[in-house]
This record gives structure tokens, C-alpha cells and sequence, in this order.
């Protein structure tokens, strides 16, 4: 779903008060932004730069360099699979591509149906329980391809 | 005032200055392609490559738009290794732009004939951000970034269609050195053409001899700089006082 | 909270503190970093929690959750004091058990003990399981004693008391000296000496000084830092106020990355709690030396860990990094003289200056003195985080801590230094964990990842792995970075997919040479190490490829097949779980029908099949 424009001048001026206008908080601010309203509304980015007085092209070139960033509203599920190395080892690219399979969708991508946001992260510290699958923050641990169809389909 | 040597040749210079810029103005060349006079350093293209020894016997490798002079520094440009390293990086960037001929001129000068990687076709793009720098430190509007990260960085104006902030000026095109932004005066358009962005600016009218001169936007840009009318500067180069 | 104003009114604290703990009383320690909350140890605190409410124990039970301490392999992991009983893989329908057994009549339950697999023999206590006892835990012990929303617990067991011998009892180049004798090197992955970087921001010119705590852990498979800024927040904060106060800092920041949510809401919660008590920020206990904290969150990438970039990103600009001709600790943040270390140094600091400098140096090799933390992963039966002292060899780490490989597969090679460092051998794995010694077989120390890889992995697959993933994390800003990381992954990806070409390792070696010489910064210059020490020490395994087209290891898809065994017995379950239908029965009790035409290699027979009738080749 998409961002209503005062809904997004609220959020983002809100945010920008609790940083106090600080031009070095811009990462902050914007994962802030993300968080409040899901995504980073276009609406939002062009807030920032006036309320920061930082120029647009920087506001847009930090908010597509890092990772943690989406420009595109996401899934209403998101499933993480981690490609830490622990977990490559015990082969997490095969449950990645089974994932890929089933959904329809690559690592960074949302689903037409907005129903599933692919990614990929780099060790979230559970090797023990490699490879890992976590939809919507819940972590299932020692995942086999078999497990992948039927875990997705609780999730619509 | 400090002394170090350049390829055998003694030079005093000002404390402060990067060795390139010294070199250059000894007339010793060191191939660059992201340095400019006219703004800050960067270091993207790494062909400005030297070996350095220092005073204390420190060798390395830096690149030399970068790395300022210093009392007893000896400085080699065109070692074997250098010349390695600057060859591979120039058959890097053939591969990338494969039709951009100032890139085919360079890499002819450094040895490689034809790039040993598959081509792509990135245009004349060389992603060396002289255009960013231009634009933010020369004419301070910013209008340009480099975005995304790694492989999928390209030069773009916010969200590919925002050109709210560019004045038309040209200075990119002016100081790419690849001729990747091209910009053309026609009639009373002027069209500055960027990797994946065509931009049209509306020219405005000598009030003397009637020719068209600069976009509008960038003559209502330094007018609101210099605090002034923004119809200020209404007359071409040739009928000023 | 009251907030101290003199270091006798800290003793006063904490003996008070001390004195109203009664050791004898039963205290449940469970974890709650973010292994065990993976394995569901939220579910289980709850359950804990309605189990000793319910029964009317409250009074009598204390209840910890305490960060990591390490055996992340046998979690969730439970502790009760004060006879230090050691639970492990506890579930919640355990609990009502537990707490009527052992907390009410204090008898242990010993199918929830650790049992050695090798011995048979089962740990009572926490010190006598094997995984434990050749670790030296100077830093990651306390993560079992300490809830880290409660700073009462750190000063108990004598939290800041090191700063107060800094900042009363010593002066600012004193405490350098000490750090500087005690050859602490940097434990972030570079391993340079702290103190010497110290004096350079000390000595540089330019107001303010800054500090900064790099919790950035972004090299896959590691998480030491994690379990560090989780477990034990103060030890860092602690560390940087000591470390400020001999630099002449008064600011410091904590960059932690966006991935680690609970490690930035308790070092939120730590900040806030030593400003509380006086700790932190204007004239710390009366001192007159003030410094304030504050936390960072990284915006998600690999390269913000890299210092400039970090300090691009805390500028509110993209994390590119710069050249470093001119330190950071000359001009770094906003220009100013900055000292970056990494979490684990600054948990170094308190140690050193509260034991001395010639007691740290008693611990370690020549030139690598302390512990350090490992994240044991991979094919390794005990997964989890290790404190060694440097020194002991790898082979004692994988095997007399990490209990070896399971499934009794060959071992083949340990990965340190992440993404920078490179494979090891097996036939190398008794060189001693040193900064220097690991530099010298073409790896590194790098911030502590240590991956286990048995003869199921492939180690050009490995390498194509680790090129592949810098390739997505690079900022783009240098050529050799940028386009040759590209260049080698195509390289090594044509080689896994048995298009490789005789040429292609020495096409390798020149573009590592390039980057090794050329790239902007570590992440480039060091991105070659795996590729390099894997053509170094598994040349064979990639001449298999090229030449013969044929991955020993049985990995790379394109060159294996998947065939069903004579073994089979049909009962079918692999039938059902085929995505692409090509397995098909045949007769009743005889072997099922594998279609190679139709087989995509997804491996979901593979993982099914319980009586090991999918032979990978």
C-alpha cells in the first residue's frame, strides 16, 4: 500500500524533529522512515531533503546505496535467507533457489502480489541452526529443500 | 617548501600539493582520468598509480592525485609494476566501454590493443564522478549523483526524471572526460544528453543582438546567487559592456 | 537509578550490590542473544517466568537472561546457580519439570545434560564440558553473569572500576603506556597496535577528538561482536571512556550494523543507564573528565565497516570509503582526529588496565598477546563463539573445542579472516592463532570468523562464494574493485559451471595482483586472499574442473548428476517432494526411477531421502 501525502509529511516531519534537523543523521533518519511508513515513499525523500536543506541527489544516492533501503512499497511477508558462510557451507544456496522457485521472485525483489519480499542477509549469529529461513522474523532453523513449499504456504 | 624527486628529477614543491599536480606541472606525465584541476581528488580510477619510497624507507604503491608531497619522497611513475597494474585497469574499463575511443586511444597508449574480459556496453561511462563533483563544488546545485552501489552504479538525477535542480549550465559535459554527456545548442533548446537522461532547457534571447545564449534556468540561478533581478543578465558574451 | 558523584560512592554501590545478592539463592540463567532467540529461547523465558509465578517461587527465584556464552550449538542453553547445573537444548515443555526437579528439590535431570558423543561422558557443570574447557573466556565469561538491561550486574562483578583507576589514579599518558606495553593489537581484522594509533590521535591537531566503537561485523559467519555488544555492552563502553580519556576525546560513537537490532537496543539501554548513574557523559563521578556516547546504526553495507566509509556514513553520506594517506586519527569524522577500534579491543581495555599490562602479556605469543573470539562454524559438531588464548594451534580450536567434523567426513580446510583471509589446509591446521603466523600462509586473523569445511565442500565454489558476495558489496568507486570483482566471478562461476579454461587461474592471479596492488580499500585489496590460497593449497581440486570437468566435492550442479542407489527400498518419498516429477516408481521394494533429462539438481531428494539412497557424484 502506498503512503497518503500528510500521513507522510507527519511521519517524516516527526522524525526529522527527533533528530533535530541533523544533516549527519541522514542514514537514521531514513531507516527511521522506512520503519514508520514501510518503505521509502518517494513523498518521503523529497521531506527529507527540504526539512535536511540537503540536495536531492544525495538524499536519492544514499537511500539506493544501502542494502537496508527499499524505494518500492514491500511484500506483506518478507523471508530472509541467510548466505553467511556457515551457512553456505551447509547449503543455503539450494534453499535460496527452491525459494526463488516457489515464489517466483529473486533475492531483492517483492512479488507482484505484494504477498512475499525476497532477501538475502549476511549472518544473523545462529550458525548452529544453518541454513537459515526466517519469514516475518520467525527463524526456522536446519532447512531442507523439502521444507521450503509447505513452510511458504503458511504465510498468504 | 619540500624537495623530492621524480623519476630521478629534483623538484621543490609546496607542502601541501599532490604529487600528480607537481608532476603535471613539471610536464611529467601520469595518465589520469578522474582528476581535474578544477575540483577535489577522488581516486576512482587508480590509473594515477606511482611507487613512492618515503624519507624513512616506507615503498608502496598510492595513486598520486591523492597523496601529497613530502620532504625526501622519491617517486617513480612508470615502473613495471606500475605499468601492469595501469594496464589491467584500462582493459578493465575497454571491456566496459568498449566504443568509447578516448578509452581505445588510452589503452592503446598503455599497451592494450583489445580488452581480454567479455564487453558490456556502459556507453562512455566510466563512472569517474567528475560530472557529481562539477556540479556540487564549481556550481553548488548538486544536481547529479552517483546512485545505486557496486556493479549497478550509474551517474542519474534523483529517481531518473527529477531535473528540477539542474541549471543547464553544461559543466558536466565539459569536464567528462569521455564525452559520455553531450550537450548541443539548437534554435532555442539546449539538449544535454546523460547516461539514461535526455534534458531540454529553454535558451533565453540576447535583448541586444537577439541570439540564444544560456538556458534561462542558469541565468536565473546566478542571478538569484548574486542576489539580483532574476532578468538580470539578459545579454549575450558578445554585447556586454 | 542515583547517580554517583565519587568513586567511593561506585565501592559503596557495589558492595551494597554484593552484599544483598545471596549466592545461595537459585537464579536461572538463560540466554537470550540472538542464537538462542532463534531457537526459541523468547518462548521458553516466558514459560519460565508463568512456571515460577505460578508456583508461588517468585520470592525465592531470581530469573537471568543473560547475552551469549557461546555454545550457540547446544541452545537454548539454561545455567542454575548456585550449583552452576549446565541444561542444554531445553524446550519449553521442560520447564515445568526443571522447575519442580532442580529449583524446588534441587536434583538434576540428566537427560538434559551434555553428553560428550565421543566419550559418552555427561557435564554436570559448565566447566567440565569439553567445548569449554581449553577456552580462556577473559571476555565472554561475564556474558553468563550479567543481564545486559541491568548495569547493576557489570558493577557487581567490578565494572568501572578500571575507568576509575584511569581517570583518579592514573594520567592520560600513563594509561597509553599501559595499553602500548601490553601490545594490544586491533581485533577488528587488522591487527595494528591500538596504543600506537591512540598516540596519533592524541598528538594529532584539531578539536573535538572522537572515538568510535566499530560494531559494524560484517563478514559472514561472524558474530563475536554481536554476542559482545549483546551480552556485555558496558565492557565496550567502559573500554572506549578509558580509551577517550587517554586520546582527549570527549565523544564517541558506537556504529552498530542495521542486522543486529537487540545488540543496539541494549547498548541503548547500557548508554542510558551509566548517564544514569554518573558513568557517563558530564564529569564522570566527580572526575572532571566528561564524554558522552552515542549509538549509530549502519544502513546495511559490508563496506561501512571499513573506517572511512563508516565515517562517510556517520557524515550522512554514502559509506565509499577514501584513500588514507592521511590517518583517520589525523583527520577523520567531519575532519577531525578520530580513533576507530573495534568492539572486542575496546572490551580489551578495562582487562588491561585493571590487571596490568605485564599480566596480559603473560597470556598469548610473542607478538599477539590476549585472547581472542572466534565464531566456530561450518562443518564443526560444536557451533558456537570460542575465547582462545592466541597462541593455541587451529587443530586444538576444530578439534578438542569444535569436537571435530560430524558425520565422520574428512576434514578438509579452515577459512579465517572472512572474505579478507584465506583457506587453510588441513594439512596446515597446527600453525598457532597469531597475526602474524596466519599473514604468513596467505590468510589472516581478520575479526574472528573460522569456517570449518569438510570434503563435501568445494573449495572453488568457495571461492566463487566469497568473490561473489564482495562483488555485491562493493561501493562501485574503483575501477579494479568494481569491474574486476565482476571480471573473476565470471571466471570462477564459468569454471563451476565446466566452461573453464586453462588460462583462467592465471587470468585470476593478474586481476588479484591488480586489486592486491590497486583497489581503493581493504575490501578490494584483500578480496583475492580466499581465491589465492584456495589455487594455492587446492590447485588439483580446480585443474578438476578445468581440465576434467568434474567437481570432486560433489558440488558445483553442473558438473554432478544425481542417481538413485542399488540400495533403494521405493518408498517413494522422494517421488512426492520432486518439483519437476522425475522420479518415478518403478515396482514395489525395488529402487525408483530417476529421469536425468527432467532432474534440475535442487537436491530436495537428497535432503528427503532418509535411508541414503541419493548418491551426489
Amino acid at each position: 500500500m502506498t503512503a497518503g501525502l500528510e500521513h507522510v509529511r507527519e511521519a517524516v516531519g516527526a522524525i526529522l524533529e527527533r533528530y533535530q534537523h541533523d544533516r549527519g543523521s541522514l542514514v537514521a533518519i531514513l531507516q527511521d522512515t522506512q520503519a514508520e511508513l514501510g518503505y521509502l515513499a518517494r513523498e518521503a525523500l523529497v521531506e527529507i531533503s527540504t526539512g535536511l536543506d540537503v540536495p536531492m541527489s544525495r538524499v536519492y544516492g544514499v537511500a539506493t546505496f544501502f542494502r537496508a533501503f527499499s524505494l518500492t512499497p514491500r511484500g506483506r511477508h518478507t523471508v530472509n535467507v541467510c548466505l553467511g558462510t556457515a551457512c553456505h557451507v551447509r547449503g543455503a544456496v539450494r534453499i535460496l533457489e527452491t525459494i526463488e522457485r516457489e515464489t517466483g521472485i529473486k533475492a531483492g525483489e517483492t512479488s507482484e502480489d505484494l504477498r512475499f519480499s525476497l532477501e538475502t542477509v549476511n549472518c544473523v549469529g545462529a550458525c548452529a541452526l544453518g541454513p537459515i529461513m526466517i519469514v516475518d522474523g520467525k527463524y526456522s532453523g536446519e532447512i531442507t529443500v523439502d521444507k521450503v513449499k509447505p513452510l511458504l504456504s503458511m504465510y498468504k | 617548501m619540500v624537495t623530492l624527486t621524480i623519476d630521478g628529477k629534483v623538484i621543490e614543491a609546496e607542502e601541501g600539493m599532490m604529487v600528480l599536480d607537481v608532476a603535471t606541472a613539471h610536464n611529467i606525465y601520469i595518465p589520469a582520468l578522474c582528476a581535474h584541476e578544477s575540483v577535489s581528488p577522488y581516486g576512482a580510477c587508480r590509473l594515477c598509480l606511482v611507487e613512492v619510497k618515503t624519507g624513512s624507507g616506507r615503498e608502496r604503491l598510492v595513486t598520486s592525485c591523492l597523496y601529497p608531497v613530502e620532504e625526501g619522497l622519491e617517486v617513480k611513475t612508470n615502473t613495471e609494476r606500475v605499468r601492469r597494474n595501469r594496464q589491467t585497469i584500462i582493459d578493465l574499463l575497454l571491456a566496459r566501454c568498449p566504443e568509447s575511443e578516448v578509452i581505445q586511444d588510452m589503452a592503446r597508449q598503455l599497451g592494450v590493443e583489445k580488452t581480454s574480459y567479455p564487453q558490456e556496453d556502459h556507453g562512455s561511462c566510466i563512472l569517474c564522478a567528475l560530472c557529481v563533483r562539477a556540479c556540487e563544488e564549481v556550481v553548488g546545485v548538486s544536481a547529479i549523483s552517483l546512485v545505486n552501489r557496486g556493479v549497478e552504479r550509474e551517474m542519474a538525477i534523483p529517481f531518473y526524471d527529477d531535473s528540477n535542480a539542474c541549471i543547464g549550465c553544461g559543466s558536466c559535459a565539459y569536464i567528462c572526460p569521455t564525452g559520455a554527456i553531450k550537450m548541443e545548442d539548437s534554435g532555442d533548446t539546449r539538449t544535454i544528453t546523460m547516461p539514461g537522461n535526455v534534458i531540454e532547457f529553454k535558451l533565453a534571447k540576447c535583448s541586444v543582438c537577439g541570439d540564444y545564449f544560456a538556458p534561462e534556468k542558469q541565468l536565473e540561478y546566478m542571478a538569484r546567487k548574486a542576489s539580483l533581478e532574476p532578468d538580470f543578465f539578459d545579454r549575450c558574451i558578445n554585447c556586454r559592456d | 537509578m542515583n547517580r554517583l558523584s565519587s568513586p567511593q560512592e561506585l565501592e559503596a554501590l557495589r558492595e551494597s550490590i554484593v552484599r544483598n545478592r545471596d549466592t545461595r539463592r537459585r537464579c536461572l540463567t538463560i540466554c537470550g542473544g540472538t542464537g538462542c532467540l532463534a531457537l526459541g529461547a523468547e518462548e521458553l523465558i516466558a514459560a519460565f517466568r508463568s512456571e515460577v509465578e505460578s508456583r508461588g517461587l517468585i520470592s525465592g527465584v531470581d530469573i537471568r537472561v543473560t547475552g551469549c556464552p557461546g555454545f550457540c550449538e547446544r541452545g537454548p542453553l539454561v545455567v542454575i546457580e548456585p550449583e552452576n547445573i549446565l541444561y542444554q537444548r531445553v524446550r519449553p515443555k521442560d520447564v515445568a519439570e526443571i522447575v519442580s526437579e532442580t529449583i524446588v528439590s534441587g536434583k538434576i535431570i540428566d537427560r538434559l545434560l551434555y553428553v560428550d558423543p565421543n566419550t559418552g561422558q555427561k557435564a554436570v557443570h559448565e566447566s567440565e564440558v569439553p567445548f569449554y574447557k581449553k577456552q580462556l573466556r577473559l571476555l565472554l565469561a561475564d556474558n553468563s553473569r550479567i543481564d545486559p538491561n541491568n548495569v547493576n550486574d557489570y558493577i557487581a562483578l567490578g565494572g568501572y572500576s578500571a575507568l576509575v583507576k584511569a581517570i583518579f589514579k592514573m594520567s592520560p599518558v600513563e594509561v597509553l603506556e599501559e595499553v602500548r606495553k601490553a601490545n594490544l593489537r586491533g581485533r577488528g581484522g587488522g591487527g595494528f597496535a591500538t596504543a600506537r594509533k591512540w598516540q596519533t590521535t592524541r598528538d594529532a591537531e584539531g578539536e573535538p577528538k572522537y572515538v568510535i566503537c566499530n560494531c559494524d561485523e560484517g563478514d559472514p559467519g561472524a558474530f563475536m561482536d554481536r554476542s559482545l555488544m549483546e551480552g556485555n555492552p558496558h565492557s565496550a563502553i567502559e573500554g572506549m571512556l578509558i580509551g577517550a580519556y587517554a586520546i582527549g576525546s570527549n565523544e564517541g560513537f558506537i556504529y552498530v550494523r542495521n542486522e543486529y537490532p537487540l545488540a543496539v537496543l541494549h547498548a541503548e539501554t547500557a548508554i542510558r543507564q551509566a548517564e544514569e548513574c554518573g558513568l557517563l557523559g558530564d564529569n564522570i563521578l566527580g572526575s572532571g573528565f566528561s564524554c558522552r556516547i552515542s549509538i549509530n546504526r549502519g544502513g546495511g553495507a559490508f563496506v561501512c565497516g571499513e573506517s572511512t566509509a563508516l565515517m562517510a556514513s556517520l557524515e550522512g553520506k554514502v559509506g565509499e570509503p577514501r584513500a588514507k594517506y592521511i590517518h583517520t586519527s589525523e583527520k577523520g569524522l567531519w575532519e577531525k582526529p578520530t580513533n576507530l577500534n573495534n568492539v572486542e579491543t575496546w572490551a580489551n581495555v578495562p582487562l588491561i588496565i585493571n590487571k596490568g599490562a605485564d599480566w596480559y602479556r603473560q597470556i598469548g605469543t610473542e607478538n599477539s598477546k590476549g585472547t581472542k573470539i572466534f565464531s566456530l562454524v561450518g562443518k564443526v559438531n560444536n557451533t558456537g563463539l570460542v575465547e582462545v588464548p592466541m597462541g593455541m594451534t587451529l587443530r586444538e580450536i576444530v578439534t578438542d573445542i569444535g569436537g571435530g567434523v560430524p558425520k565422520g567426513k574428512k576434514l578438509k580446510a579452515v577459512q579465517t579472516g572472512g572474505p579478507s583471509g584465506g583457506c587453510i589446509p588441513e594439512s596446515m591446521l597446527d600453525i598457532p592463532v597469531d597475526f602474524d603466523e596466519l599473514d604468513k600462509v596467505g590468510s589472516m586473523m581478520g575479526s574472528g570468523g573460522m569456517i570449518v569445511m569438510d570434503e563435501t565442500n568445494c573449495m572453488v565454489d568457495i571461492a566463487r562464494y566469497f568473490i561473489s558476495f564482495l562483488e555485491g558489496e562493493s561501493c562501485g568507486k574503483c575501477v579494479p574493485c568494481r569491474e574486476g570483482l565482476k571480471r573473476m566471478r565470471e571466471i570462477l562461476t564459468g569454471i563451476t559451471e565446466g566452461r573453464g579454461e586453462e588460462e583462467d587461474i592465471e587470468r585470476l592471479e593478474r586481476l588479484s595482483e591488480t586489486l592486491m596492488d590497486s583497489a581503493l580499500c581493504g575490501l578490494g585489496q584483500t578480496a583475492p586472499n580466499p581465491v589465492l590460497t584456495s589455487i594455492r593449497y587446492f590447485r588439483d581440486e580446480y585443474q578438476a574442473h578445468i581440465r576434467d570437468k568434474r567437481c570432486p566435492a560433489g558440488v558445483c550442479k553442473a558438473l554432478i548428476t544425481y542417481s538413485i542407489s542399488d540400495k533403494c527400498p521405493g518408498c517413494g518419498l522422494c517421488i512426492k517432494t520432486c518439483p519437476q516429477g522425475a522420479i518415478t516408481l518403478v515396482e514395489k521394494k525395488k529402487p525408483v526411477l530417476l529421469d536425468q533429462e527432467k532432474c534440475i539438481k535442487c537436491g530436495a531428494c537428497y535432503d528427503v531421502c532418509r535411508l541414503d539412497s541419493v548418491i551426489v557424484k
